[in-house]
């Protein structure tokens, strides 16, 4: 253990040809940190929606501009990303599309899905 | 080690049963918003103080905050290495997710009383 690392680092990320899984790991941790972040702005969305007719309207009227729809497809993305993301490791845990092929397919289905049912939830909102 | 070993399976097990309960209700959520918005304050305010949808709502914001904390956690320790930014960040990312139960408690349990 007192021994220098000596293995070869190789971590030029642009360089690195990553396999589709570690695409959709990547996508799972940085979605999960921006919903994070947003969880501040949703709360404060919701206690002005409640707390008079006035703050509700002025909720609805934020939410119908171009500009929120664009924010909410992407937050449908990271959101469907996230959850189709966490379906694929609670399936994994339980020994499901564990082989290399079968990972492959959930982790592309993960990345389309979530694009299609981000761009469904921000279209419809 | 042992108790290295059992705060880690603890985390585990948080993740997920809070990932099954964000796993039900999200979609509930969404879909309440995509096919019966709400038309006005009034009913807003009734939806959220409905009984059964406060408790639902109460649950999912504890389970939010949770599976915040557990993930963010991960990513902190997994990517900042020097102690003194690491205990920061928690601490921030501690009293901030805090911060937002509160919120959301008094948010739910006091909509429609202002």
């Amino acid at each position: 253990m007192t021994t220098k690392l000596q293995r070869p680092r190789f971590l030029d990320l642009l360089k690195i040809h990553m396999p589709v899984g570690a695409v959709a790991s990547f996508g799972h941790r940085i979605s999960g940190l921006l919903l994070v972040l947003s969880i501040p702005f949703g709360l404060y969305l919701l206690d002005l929606s409640l707390r008079s007719p006035q703050g509700f309207a002025q909720v609805a009227h934020w939410l119908t501009g171009i500009g929120a729809h664009l924010l909410l497809i992407l937050l449908g993305w990271l959101l469907f990303h996230h959850l189709l993301g966490g379906i694929r490791y609670l399936a994994i845990d339980m020994d499901w599309g564990v082989a290399r092929d079968t990972a492959r397919r959930s982790a592309w289905g993960v990345l389309a899905g979530g694009i299609l049912l981000g761009l469904l939830m921000g279209l419809g909102l | 080690m042992s108790l290295r070993r059992a705060s880690g399976l603890r985390a585990w097990v948080v993740q997920r049963v809070s990932a099954v309960y964000l796993l039900l209700f999200t979609p509930l959520l969404v879909g309440k918003f995509l096919f019966y918005p709400p038309p006005d304050h009034t009913a807003w305010v009734q939806w959220v103080s409905n009984r059964w949808v406060a408790i639902g709502l109460l649950l999912f914001f504890v389970a939010l905050l949770m599976h915040a904390w557990v993930g963010v956690r991960d990513i902190l320790i997994d990517y900042v290495h020097p102690l003194g930014a690491r205990v920061l960040l928690l601490t921030l990312l501690a009293f901030g997710l805090l911060g937002c139960g509160f919120w959301a408690l008094d948010i739910v349990l006091h909509a429609g009383a202002h």
